[in-house]
Order: structure tokens, then sequence, then C-alpha cells
């Protein structure tokens, strides 16, 4: 069996002397997608926020491609891409800027497929706009773009779809499973009922961990 | 899927973090006014609160507009990394494979550019305006020069520690002023030694230590701290 893309051993995480979950366990091989499922309040984005390496308020081990994660943080970082609540994106800096930007700190991304993604995410014209004078479902559509031109093998997505609308939802939901075709892996967290069916997996948070 | 490279030169993250700062900064240039005008309040109401008297104001011209600048420093720290803590561009700046360091200095050195270098060139006419002397004007130049990137670069690790706070004002300037001290003391001192016709060889010398081992070890501090308030 080959060694999983990802794998979480045992976490535990309180927040204000409340566990949101204890004895969590899972494993993600390349080109799954794991959704992680639960109510408001269930540590979704918490445990997104650990997997990615934002929140280190946890106990238990995770280790990436078979090698704890404190030793090869940086083949990590460099091959994750991270959605989070906050769209990263400069208001004072058009989409255009704040997506250069992203490529010049990201390396597994193609810089030239930037004009491209804009047009492809519905903001086609808007490139050399601030971002403050985008709506918020713009402002998300910027960040999502990233989508379209990063080669990271791992997406880290926490409710990708708030303030998008249907059919920029049906589009990314194909470039998901698009991603996990060519043997990238998701993890996402969403409310909305994922049309994509193959190698989908979901993980349960609140009230009914797999022990 | 291609073996992640981690092969953009450090040397253009550098340059191009820097001049996304300095482009955020100019088309926000409204914001950088306030501590510039703070400076020039300062040396302007100072002779109307205490005395006009050139005797006594060029005594104290070098205290008085180094005690400005600091504080001109301090007030301009805390929007640092506010607002990219606030839309997440930090979370992503922590997560970017390159060193947290390196893009921390790059964004110091652009707050530096904006707030501590205008300061430092306005610093001769307040001179002027509070009688310093004229052997002391050199002085006063290179040692805001050489102490107001050090000033920015430990403020920015108060900036760094309450980021996450939602009132961080008041704790940077209890974080930070402590040790904004020494570099007052030899700033000061290089300027008043000036005037008196002796030698600031020495105080340079001393105010160079202290930036060459904050260009090195504040980053560091600096991205720990980032870690620390992005992590809650």
């Amino acid at each position: 069996m080959s060694t999983p893309l990802l794998e979480a051993n045992n976490l535990f995480c309180e927040r204000d002397e409340r566990v949101l979950f204890e004895q969590l366990s899972f494993t993600l091989n390349a080109g799954e997608i794991l959704q992680v499922e639960g109510p408001n309040g269930s540590g979704k984005t918490t445990l997104l926020r650990i997997l990615a390496g934002l929140s280190t308020a946890f106990e238990g081990e995770l280790s990436w491609k078979g090698e704890p994660m404190s030793d090869v943080r940086d083949d990590f970082r460099a091959s994750m891409l991270y959605f989070g609540h906050l769209p990263g994106v400069k208001a004072t800096l058009t989409a255009e800027e704040n997506l250069r930007w992203y490529c010049a700190v990201h390396p597994l991304t193609r810089i030239e497929g930037v004009h491209e993604a804009l047009a492809k995410v519905g903001l086609r014209g808007y490139e050399d706009v601030p971002c403050h004078s985008l709506s918020a479902g713009q402002n998300r559509r910027v960040s999502l773009a990233r989508l379209y031109f990063s080669e990271a093998p791992l997406w880290v997505l926490d409710e990708p779809f708030t303030a998008i609308d249907k059919r920029g939802v049906a589009e990314k939901e194909a470039l998901i499973a698009a991603h996990a075709a060519k043997g990238g892996s998701v993890i996402l967290t969403t409310h909305h009922e994922l049309a994509i069916r193959d190698n989908v997996r979901q993980l349960a948070l609140g009230g009914e961990i797999p022990r | 899927m291609s073996e992640p490279s981690v092969d953009i030169s450090l040397t253009r993250v550098f340059w191009i973090t820097l001049r996304r700062d300095l482009l955020l900064a100019y088309r926000r240039r409204n914001d950088l006014i306030s501590p510039l005008m703070f400076f020039l309040m300062v040396a302007t109401l100072f002779p109307l609160g205490v005395s006009p008297e050139p005797e006594f104001l060029s005594q104290v011209a070098a205290g008085v507009v180094w005690v400005a600048a600091l504080l001109a420093t301090l007030l301009s720290m805390d929007s640092l990394f506010r607002s990219d803590f606030d839309d997440g561009s930090l979370e992503q700046m922590l997560l970017s494979p390159q060193p947290l360091a390196l893009l921390v200095l790059a964004k110091v050195v652009a707050h530096w550019t904006v707030s501590g270098l205008p300061l430092t060139i306005l610093a001769p006419l307040l001179g002027v305006m509070l009688y310093l002397p004229g052997e002391g004007m050199s002085a006063l130049i290179f040692s805001l020069l050489l102490g107001t990137p050090t000033l920015s670069l430990i403020g920015a690790i108060g900036a760094a520690l309450t980021v996450g706070l939602r009132k961080g004002g008041v704790l940077i300037t209890l974080l930070v002023l402590p040790l904004y001290i020494p570099v007052l003391i030899f700033g000061t001192g290089a300027v008043q030694a000036a005037s008196t016709g002796l030698p600031i060889g020495g105080y340079l010398a001393i105010l160079g230590a202290i930036l060459a081992l904050g260009v090195v070890l504040t980053p560091l501090a600096v991205a720990a701290g980032l870690r620390i308030s992005v992590s809650n």
C-alpha cells in the first residue's frame, strides 16, 4: 500500500474547555476528496486551520507523505493551497496584482495563467479594478481564481462556495473533480450538497466522532 | 504531479514583497501623513509650550526632534500587519514556503521607507525651527538614518505580537518603549556631542551595531510573533 499523502493520527483539540474533537484519525490519499461535515461550531474551520499549519493549538500527530509534519513543513507549504474564510485579497490592489503576488511567493503556480483564471471566474474586464470596488462574492472569486493556475497537489478549502452563485458553484465542483481525477487531493468543508460522487469521503465532526 | 521546487530566488521574493507594500502605501497615501503631521506638530508646539528662547531651544532641540521621531514611528507601527491580518493576506504569507522572516523584513523596509525616511528628511527643518546648532545638523541626520530603521524593526515585534488583539495600540507602546530607550540615548547623544564639537563616530558606531543586530534578529522574532498571533 502506498503511503497516504496526509495522515492525521489521534487529533485532539479543545476550545474554551469544550472538546471539539478527540481521537480523530484519518488519511487522505492522492486523488481523494475529503468532505468535512458537521454543524456550525463543530470545529470544521479549526480542523482545517490545524491541517494547514495555521493553528498549533492541538494534540496528536500529522504526517505528510509518511514523514512527520514538523520535518517537511516547507515541502508541505509549497504543496498546499489554502482557501480560508478571509479571501486574502488586498482591497487597494487590483485582482491581477493580488494574484501576481500570490504567484511570486508560491512556487507551484503558473503566473501566465492569471489572466485566463480571472476570465474563468467571470472577472474578465475587472483585472485592473481595485478589489474594494468589487462585491464580496467577486472578492471570493478573485481568491478562488488561484485554483485555476495553482499546481499544488493538495487543496484545503474552507467553505469555498459561500457567496458564489449557482453557476460558479457548478464550475468549482467540476474543477475540484478534475483536480482529483488528475491525482490531486482536496479537503473541503461545505454545507452545500456536493454533486461530485467519485472519490469523495465524508468526515463527520460534532457528536458522531468515528472511534 | 511535479515535485515542489522552491526555485524562486529569495532576492526576487524580497523585492516583489517590498514593491507590493510600497504600492499599497502609495494607494493609501493619506494614512502616511498623520505620523508626519504629529512629528511637525510636536516641534511646532514645543517652543510655544515651554520657552521660545533660542539658547534654551538649541540645548533641547536634539532631544525634542528625537523623541518626536520616536513617538511618530510608534504611532505608525500598529498598522504594519493590521490590514494583512484583517483581510487574510497574513495567513497566505504564513502558508507560503518562503522564509517568513524575509517577507517580514521586506515589509519593515517598506514601512521604514514611508515613515522613518520622511521623518529623517523632515528633521533638519525641525532642527532649524528649534535653533539646533549648525554643527549638530549632520549628526541629527545620520543618527536618525541609523536609528529610525531600528525603531521600525523593534516596533514590528510589538506589532506582530499584538496584531491578533482588537486594541493593540496601547500594548505595543508598553512592549516596545523600553526597547527604544537605548536608540534614543545614543541618537540624542550623537547630536549633543556634535553640537559641542566632540567626535560622534562612537555613537554612530553603536547605533549601526544595534541596527545590524536588529536586521538579523528582529525578523525572526517578528515571524515567531506572527505565527503565535495567527494561531489563536
